[in-house]
């Protein structure tokens, strides 16, 4: 994620350079959106799940918003839009990055996975099986950014202990917690994979 | 019927999640994954004072922004008459509620909602609302409870004379109400008392912070007719609160439930709905809306904090004589803190003699509280809990024996009136000590603790249908939307009932207009109350099946027995007959009376109070003031386990969120009045790496008013944990931590000021 410019830098900067925690919540910021010109849409290519899509976004757009407004792909959900819950976790050629602090406008060229994209056809991807059998979800509105980062920790190697697990999923914040079964579900899918 | 006794072949046992591939795959529809065709995006303005009053509000710039579909203010909103509401869970008035969705002339708390706009992206909308212009004139305001209580405090609410007092007060307070409770003579009680006890206890308002922010999706027809969708933990709620406070028909208003994302007591009320609708109506479209998580924290209910005295008297022996406790709930902005919940559970767990309980319900310029999770419980039973543990160190009695010595059991008269039934304590209270957990030593540096918890467990009002479809198998469908895995729970009643696998029974959660009403899911009722009615469903399916059989067989229906799903003659004298099961009697359906059916509502009554026991362990770093938590136990009576994976998670994830309340989380405000840490970032709720393994042990006492044995499951976790924790810290520190959360800079002051 690190060359991509994210949108939280963009509202920065957008912000007159103050750091976004400082910038109040309400009015300040917003009052900063109005002056700004209204920008036009942008057309952005890209991967989704193997396929090429062009979508014409505002240049303001989250890849979330993105994913779920204009390529209609709502599995990916939106928990805080500040990049603190993991709930909006994608994988961008190949790593996991929050949907939700990424610009879509910077996707230009990029291989996305999103949950749609994961199993392999009717064959659930081992993580997702997993999460099943283990009963690794309750409301299951975090799951599917708990799927991903757990589909991409296992890949980076880091799902070698419990403690490991916890530290590496630390991002993704399940408040129904089912967190023994989320641990469950990953230290099975990695063993298996 | 009663299967209590039987042996079961379905209940009991753990299927796999019937929701399980829709959410692993991302095709579950929670209410922000619905669109319409020519949909708009709902945004609200939100104040940015904690008090003030609203001047003007110039709405010109936002509604002449291009793509700018409708702007409403509170203008746009019926004006509604002072009523109790007894629609959603907990005390709620719908003058409140409709004021709470859109100020009028005041706002009373930072993000409360002064104006909204319809536009076609959610990027104009954000334009939009930055367009408006108003002009407010800041108020004195007040956050914490017992300043709202001081005599001068800002008042909220010029008519608002605190109820529960004689005479009458004639002066305008922020304190609505007080409730008391009185058991046998407490003066008495503390005379005879050899040893007495006393603590100040204080919590602060913690969020659900379900991860799925409120989201509504809504069409005003040109008719009148009214389509919602949206997340919550009762359509039928919605819909009442919807007619009732935008001056509609309930015959017009049809909403459908999406996917809920978690809800543990805070989607028992709307905010969106109410607009999205007023907005659709002024724009002719649909319109979509959803919280950003700033707006949830800021602008829809925590539960209340608290600030606490308790007082117990004690004979040398352990036995408690008196016991006293004065609560002053934070309401938010409006009347209606779980108070009553609060005052009725501190003491249920206990036989007591002697009670006297006072209860405050106070406003405060925060937002409104909505429930979370046994509403008052966990408050009330750490200011208790925590003072029972100082009991049994004064006694230098185990913490274990005080509460058998005390424990309330069949036939205990509470101090709140009823008679404990059916209860099973004292089986949690032998669970705890039989456990390795309380049995093992403590390790070096770890301290131990013990808490208790009571939640009554309610049933009420509930639909539930079952159909057996024309291939033979089954659709139940009930009026309870599923937070807990109820369509896994409902659907393996039905089967059992009926003698097939749980896999035949596909449960699904019907809108308003399809299903007769039912109350929303809270007071962990659903499993209870619309398993019950399912149940009865499918008897009734059962005995038309049986005459089906018996018309088919041209044999009396006595002579018809149903086993293993299919209907069999009755012993050799009924006939020889090849058994007819589901599909056979439904490829006959046609035949025999046409389509197979039963629907069943109820006011379900009995619910059986549920009871747990808490075990912690801690070690605390003394340089951080960081508690870590070593060992977890969690010991319930759950009655009958319909489900027992679900019923472990519904456990775990109570004592999760008990975990975090006790330990992290908490609203942070400014001088001026406004919330310092609305996000994730800095309302710290516990993470995969924070927590411990936590044990679930199902202790079954089955509730003989259910036809299983089921009691609720879902709110006692969330109890016992503060105080359990609370315990454990004094157990490795001897510091007693009476304020949450007990956070590393808070728990290193204590451990300074101890030296
Ligand atoms: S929605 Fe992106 S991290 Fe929460
Ligand atoms: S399953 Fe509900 S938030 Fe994780």
């Amino acid at each position: 994620m690190d060359e991509l410019i994210t949108r939280r830098e963009v509202m920065v900067v957008a912000a007159g350079g103050m750091a976004l925690s400082q910038a109040p919540a309400h009015g300040a910021d917003r009052a900063s959106d109005a002056s700004e010109k209204q920008t036009s849409d942008v057309p952005v290519s890209l991967r989704v799940n193997g396929r090429a899509l062009t979508l014409h976004v505002d240049q303001r757009t989250s890849l979330l918003d993105a994913l779920r407004e204009y390529a209609g792909l709502t599995g990916t959900k939106k928990g805080c839009d500040r990049g603190a819950c993991g709930a909006c976790t994608v994988h961008l050629d190949g790593r996991r990055v929050i949907s939700c602090l990424t610009l879509a406008s910077r996707c230009q060229g990029k291989d996305i996975t999103t949950i749609e994209g994961l199993a392999n056809g009717d064959q659930l991807h081992p993580v997702q099986a997993a999460f099943i059998e283990h009963d690794g979800l309750q409301c299951g509105y975090c799951t599917p950014g708990q799927i991903m980062s757990a589909a991409a920790l296992i890949k980076e190697g880091h799902a070698g202990s419990d403690p490991e697990i916890r530290e590496w999923m630390s991002g993704n914040i399940c408040r129904c917690g089912a967190y023994p079964n989320i641990i469950a579900a990953i230290r099975h899918a990695s063993r298996g994979a | 019927m009663n299967y209590i006794d039987f042996s079961l072949k379905v209940v009991g046992t753990r299927p796999i999640r019937p929701d399980g591939v829709d959410k692993v795959t991302g095709r579950a529809v929670f209410a922000a994954d619905t669109r319409a065709s020519g949909m708009l995006w709902g945004k609200i303005l939100r104040s940015p004072h904690a008090h003030a009053n609203i001047v003007s509000i110039d709405t010109t710039k936002a509604a002449a922004l291009k793509g700018v579909f409708a702007v409403v203010t509170g203008q746009d909103f019926p004006e509604i008459a002072s009523e109790e509401a007894f629609v959603g869970e907990g005390p709620m008035n719908f003058r409140d509620l409709s004021l709470n969705c859109m100020a009028r002339t005041k706002v009373l708390y930072e993000g409360h909602a002064l104006a909204a706009v319809a536009a076609s992206t959610q990027e104009i909308a954000d334009q939009a609302l930055a367009l408006i212009d108003v002009t407010y004139e800041v108020l004195p305001h007040v956050i914490d409870v017992e300043e709202a209580m001081a005599p001068g405090a800002p008042v909220l609410h010029a008519d608002m004379f605190t109820a529960g007092v004689t005479p009458k007060p004639e002066t305008a307070s922020n304190i609505s109400k007080v409730v008391t409770f009185k058991k046998g003579d407490i003066d008495a009680g503390f005379a005879e008392a050899e040893v007495i006890v006393e603590g100040r206890y204080t919590t602060q308002p913690v969020h659900q912070a379900y991860i799925e922010p409120h989201a509504c999706l809504a069409t005003y027809a040109p008719d009148g007719q009214v389509q919602i969708h949206s997340s919550s933990q009762g359509h039928f709620m919605i819909r009442a609160y919807v007619a009732k406070l935008l001056g509609m028909s309930i015959s017009n208003i049809r909403v459908n439930p999406a996917e809920i994302g978690g809800g543990f007591g805070g989607k028992t009320l709307v905010y969106l709905e109410p607009v999205a609708v007023t907005l659709s109506k002024k724009s002719g479209r649909s319109v979509k809306m959803q919280m950003t998580r700033e707006d949830v924290f800021r602008a829809s209910g925590p539960t209340s904090g608290a600030a606490m005295t308790v007082k117990i008297g004690a004979k040398k022996d352990g036995t408690i004589v008196a016991a006293q406790q004065v609560l002053k709930f934070q309401a938010g902005a409006f009347a209606g803190s779980p108070i009553g919940p609060g005052c009725m559970c501190g003491f249920a767990m206990y036989d007591l003699p002697n009670v006297d309980v006072v209860g405050y319900d106070v406003v405060s310029n925060r937002p409104k509280v909505a429930a979370y999770r046994a509403p008052g419980a966990p408050i009330t039973s750490f200011a208790v809990e925590s003072l029972m543990d100082e009991l049994a160190i004064k006694l230098g009695i185990d913490a274990l024996t005080l509460r058998e010595k005390n424990a309330a059991k069949n036939g205990t008269k509470t101090h709140y009136g009823p008679v404990h039934q059916n209860i099973g304590f004292t089986a949690v209270l032998d669970a705890v000590k039989a456990h390795p957990h309380w049995k093992s030593p403590l390790k070096e540096g770890h301290g131990r603790g013990l808490a208790t918890g009571f939640w009554f467990n309610i049933g009420g009002e509930s639909s539930a249908q079952v159909h057996v479809n024309e291939d033979g198998t089954v659709t139940a469908a009930t009026g309870s939307p599923d937070i807990g895995g109820s369509r896994a729970s409902i659907g393996m009643m039905v089967a059992e009932v009926l003698g097939v696998p749980a896999t035949t029974v596909r449960t699904i959660v019907a809108d308003t207009a399809s299903i007769g009403f039912t109350f929303l899911t809270g007071g962990s009722r659903v499993t209870f109350a619309t398993g019950m009615a399912a149940t009865q469903a499918a008897e009734k399916v059962v005995e038309d099946l049986k005459r089906r059989a018996a018309q088919t067989w041209d044999i009396p229906v006595d002579a018809v027995e149903w086993k293993d799903g299919a209907a069999y003659p009755a012993g050799s004298n009924a006939g020889a007959f090849e058994p007819l099961d589901l599909a056979a009697l439904a490829l006959k359906a046609g035949r025999t009376g046409g389509p197979i059916l039963a629907e069943v509502s109820i006011n379900a009554q009995g619910a059986g109070p549920g009871f747990g026991a808490h075990i912690c362990d801690v070690s605390v770093d003394k340089e951080t003031g960081h508690v870590k938590i070593e060992r977890y136990t969690a010991i319930q009576d759950v009655g009958k386990a319909i489900h027992p994976s679900y019923v472990e998670g519904q456990i775990q994830g109570g004592a999760a969120q008990g975990i975090g309340w006790a330990l992290s989380e908490e609203y942070i405000y400014n001088s001026k009045g406004l919330m310092e840490n609305a996000g994730f970032l800095d309302y710290r709720v516990p993470v995969a790496s924070d927590m411990p393994m936590i044990e679930a042990v199902l202790v079954e006492v089955p509730n003989p008013r259910h036809p299983f044995g089921a009691r609720g499951v879902g709110e006692v976790p969330i109890v016992p944990p503060m105080a359990a924790i609370a315990n454990a810290i004094r157990s490795a520190t001897g510091l007693r931590m009476p304020d949450l959360p007990m956070s590393p800079p808070k728990v290193r002051a204590a451990l300074d000021a101890a030296g």
